[in-house]
């Protein structure tokens, strides 16, 4: 048979055609099958976390999405309530030695991991020791001084220091210290094992199954160590990359909860209007969010501290969480969080906006204005993370005219953000979001202590900042077990740190969490999408 | 002669895709920053020796050319190497992506070069009537709408006004699990992304096919079809479509070689898990071994379908001889 060359494009088409009708089949199909089978809307929680976390357990990666997957299925020691007192968790009892040489825990009886394995003093000695120590991106610097975790029996675990360290009692919730199982983990390389992205813990909530790029779906742990709770059947976390997308799954009900900003600022006050969605910024104290401007101290511009007040003066912090965060947040006063309300003080030097003393510093300084009106010029690296950050840096950029100062803006992606300020101190100034953490001493210590000028470590001393003065009451705050003492020094911290100025504090970050008014509880305990889940409920 | 051909071709494709895969490895490690650094900047702080563990672990702290030979010997092997942001083989995190960026892009493909060649014919017919003006402003308009924007407008006017289709995703979460409604539910997600996709090609394939028409128009033996009495209908569709169809083959394959780049736009707008999301947040993670993967796959698909192409032009008109 002979086929002309007219037949071989028809049967071209023909498949053409085929494959059409297979995509226009596709159009036609908008059905009710698909609604029939629509989950039993009362007992299943839809979630959505930002971004897609790339591993599921906190203990080998701390960014803030793992954070939130993580403490549905693993445990802490500790939970915390609104005034960061402790809550019992794993364990029901502690004991803080008069010496703060020792931490004894009693621990819950009866617990099981999800496969079925009892709970032990063990698996905390384990997990201290052998994970949260060595693997733990911050752990290291956490538990530096923890010398041994004894366990004289199943139930007792006793962790023993070499110095006082009284912040480690602020970091025991399932959000930074998870406790994993032992038996699941030992003998072999725990950053690959296979259960860190499908963990099995005690926590509220099984792992079932992830679709990578799609979603997440956990079940209730029916052994839960709290009778009757979980009320919420399965657990479905959507992983939606669009913040407009996001914002319309929300309005039509496809979800629930979603937190760290899940739709951008500008369009929650239309969010808010509507009837079945709420806004609310509880839920984030734990993180103790700021945004901080630095200074490269190695840089001579910045030498004379007029040139760094005279800045600190033209920045209108209020105009900046009015206008750039859209009120999802408070002028900075110091480098310590409001919420960490423990040991944030206001009575330190400030710098409230003033254009006119900003440039008669300037003057003084010895910068006058030059042809044009320029002063001099510096270069600014706003982080990546968020929209937020780069709309600051516009500012920033303007505000500094104002005053004779030419601004030349580094946008730049993450990697080459942290490159540029924490590895190559090639920046002249620079500006990121940053967490307290629930105690200065693991959060703020790291942004000025001398000690920590490391290269290559983000979010450690990149501004160069040194001073002995600082290093001894940051040092002293580290092993003070009185904490009326140790309070008073971090005072004293803060009024030199804003007297010294190598970071101006910009914005006392809110976070927001957008949520169905279906869902019942969510505000209720400290830590809000960073908490276990346990408590919520559907109306 | 047809076979010597094919083994010139397959000894230049390897050639090409050793030079890619080492092109793709030395641009990749131009940007400044690591995986470490990125997953250090997430996690909020860290320590050196904790950083400088994480670098031996993933043999960052090797010289470069020792990391590349280790990478093309992987290569050679066919192993795509480890994902150690994911903590998954390369490979297994294709697969995983693959089925979805297949379907909508085939999908999306088929739409927009049926819809392309009707209307495309369509508006050649009657050059520069009201018909030709409509259709050609259309697809101007089509063409110049930023996929995002078109693709948020129809999520709004179905998803939320009509609430006929799904927003995002590509199946419902704990649906429905029988072979029928998985077919149904999945088609009702991929309803969306691939029209809004597929506009974008459609406004290509339409002024292409209409420019390409309207060329052959001119030709000397349609004005012989004419002279000899066949009707506009006749002579359209028996001499002028087939003929200018070719330049439509080329422009498909083009375009069918990048499928498996995905479009990052659709997918992110629509939350459809395919690969040109994930390879574009790999770029950012500095996730090496896994932007790797795909754009080596991608070279090797880019190849196959321009081998494949090749060969169905010398197929469909035997003037143009393989190998020539």
């Amino acid at each position: 048979m002979r086929i002309s060359c007219r037949d071989r494009l028809k049967l071209l088409g023909g498949v053409g055609v085929l494959a059409g009708l297979q995509a226009s089949g596709v159009l036609s199909s908008i059905d009710v099958i698909g609604k029939a089978f629509a989950e039993d809307a009362k007992k299943t929680l839809r979630v959505t976390i930002v971004p897609e976390p790339p591993i599921l357990n906190a203990a080998f990666n701390t960014a803030i999405m793992v954070q939130q997957i993580s403490t549905k299925m693993l445990d802490g020691l500790l939970a915390y309530d609104k005034n960061f007192e402790p809550l019992p968790a794993l364990a029901t009892e502690w004991k803080v030695a008069g010496d703060g040489l020792s931490i004894q825990f009693k621990l819950r009886p009866n617990v099981k991991w999800h496969d079925g394995s009892p709970f032990t003093s063990a698996d905390v000695k384990y997990s201290i020791e052998e994970i949260l120590k060595k693997h733990h991106p911050r752990g290291r610097a956490t538990f530096a001084n923890v010398s041994t975790v004894e366990t004289p029996d199943p139930l007792t675990a006793i962790i023993k220091f070499s110095k006082p360290s009284p912040y480690v009692m602020a970091a025991l919730s399932a959000s930074e210290s998870p406790i994993l199982p032992k038996h699941l983990y030992e003998g072999n390389d725990p950053p690959a094992n296979k259960f860190n992205n499908a963990p099995i813990g005690t926590g509220p909530y099984k792992f079932v199954e992830w679709q990578r790029g799609s979603y997440i779906t956990l079940a209730r742990n029916p052994d839960y160590w709290v009778k009757g709770k979980p009320a919420v059947e399965s657990l479905i976390v959507r992983f939606i990359p669009d913040a407009g997308a996001r914002a319309v799954a929300f309005e039509t009900g496809e979800l629930d909860v979603g937190g760290t900003d899940p739709i951008n600022l500008a369009d929650l006050e239309r969010i808010k209007t509507l009837p079945n969605l709420a806004v609310t910024t509880e839920g984030y104290a734990m993180c103790g969010a700021m945004y901080y401007f630095e200074f490269n101290m190695r840089d001579p511009q910045f030498k004379d501290v007029r040139v760094r007040q005279a800045i600190a003066h033209a920045i209108n912090r209020d105009f900046v969480a009015k206008n750039v965060w859209f009120g999802y947040g408070s002028a900075a006063t110091g480098p310590i969080s409001q919420k960490l309300a423990k040991f944030y003080t206001a009575d330190v030097p400030k710098y409230p906006y003033d254009k006119k003393k900003a440039e008669a510093l300037l003057d003084a300084a010895g910068y006058p204005r030059k042809a044009g009106g320029v002063r001099f010029k510096i270069t600014h690296d706003p982080s990546t993370y968020s929209e937020q950050y780069r709309r600051f840096a516009e500012y920033f950029k303007q505000a500094m005219r104002m005053i004779g100062i030419e601004v030349d803006l580094q946008n730049s992606d993450a990697a080459t953000f942290q490159r540029r300020i924490w590895t190559e101190n090639v920046y002249q100034t620079a500006s990121y979001g940053i967490f307290n953490m629930p105690d200065p001493t693991i959060g703020v210590q790291r942004m000025y202590w001398s000690k920590n000028i490391r290269k290559g470590v983000p979010y450690s001393n990149g501004s160069g900042y040194s001073s002995p003065e600082m290093d001894a009451l940051l040092e002293a705050g580290q092993n003070e077990i009185d904490v009326a003492k140790r309070r008073e020094i971090f005072n004293k911290m803060q009024v030199l740190a804003m007297t010294d100025l190598s970071i101006i504090p910009i914005i006392n970050v809110d976070y927001t969490t957008v949520y169905n008014k279906r869902v019942k509880g969510l505000t209720e305990d400290l830590e809000g999408v960073f908490g276990t889940f346990a408590n919520i409920a559907l109306a | 002669m047809m076979k010597r051909y094919l083994v010139r071709r397959a000894g230049q494709a390897v050639v090409v895709l050793i030079l890619i895969a080492c092109v793709n490895f030395l641009i990749l490690k131009l940007a400044p920053g690591d995986l470490v650094d990125v997953l250090a900047g997430e996690s909020g702080g860290s320590d050196p020796h904790y950083l400088h563990l994480l670098r031996e672990q993933y043999g960052l702290d090797r010289p470069l050319y020792v990391q590349l030979f280790q990478y093309l010997s992987n290569l050679v092997q066919l192993d795509l190497g480890y994902s150690f942001r994911f903590n998954m083989p390369v490979r297994d995190l294709i697969l995983m992506r693959l089925p979805a960026t297949l379907l909508l892009m085939f999908s999306s493909l088929a739409i927009a070069l049926l819809g392309g060649i009707t209307f495309g014919v369509a508006a050649a017919r009657a050059p520069r009537s009201l018909r030709d003006s409509l259709i050609s402003t259309t697809a101007l308009l089509a063409y110049s709408t930023p996929l995002f924007w078109a693709g948020l407008m129809l999520i709004i006017l179905f998803s939320v006004k009509f609430g006929v289709l799904p927003s995002g995703g590509m199946a419902t979460v704990d649906g429905p699990k029988d072979i029928v409604s998985i077919i149904v539910d999945v088609s009702r997600h991929l309803v969306l992304p691939s029209i809004t996709l597929a506009l974008f090609y459609m406004a290509t394939y339409t002024r292409l096919m209409r420019a390409s028409m309207l060329d052959i128009y001119n030709m000397d033996f349609v004005r012989t079809a004419k002279a000899k009495g066949l009707t506009p209908h006749q002579v359209a569709y028996r001499h002028v479509v087939p003929n200018s169809i070719l330049p439509l083959i080329s422009l498909f394959g083009v375009q069918l070689g990048s499928v498996l780049g995905g479009s990052v736009v659709v997918e992110v707008v629509f939350g459809w898990p395919g690969l040109g999301s994930l390879a574009f947040d790999a770029l950012f993670q500095r996730d090496v071994n896994l932007l790797m993967g795909i754009l080596f796959l991608s070279s090797v698909m880019v190849i196959l379908v321009n081998l494949a192409i090749d060969l169905l032009y010398s197929w469909l008109d035997p003037r143009i001889e393989v190998g020539a």
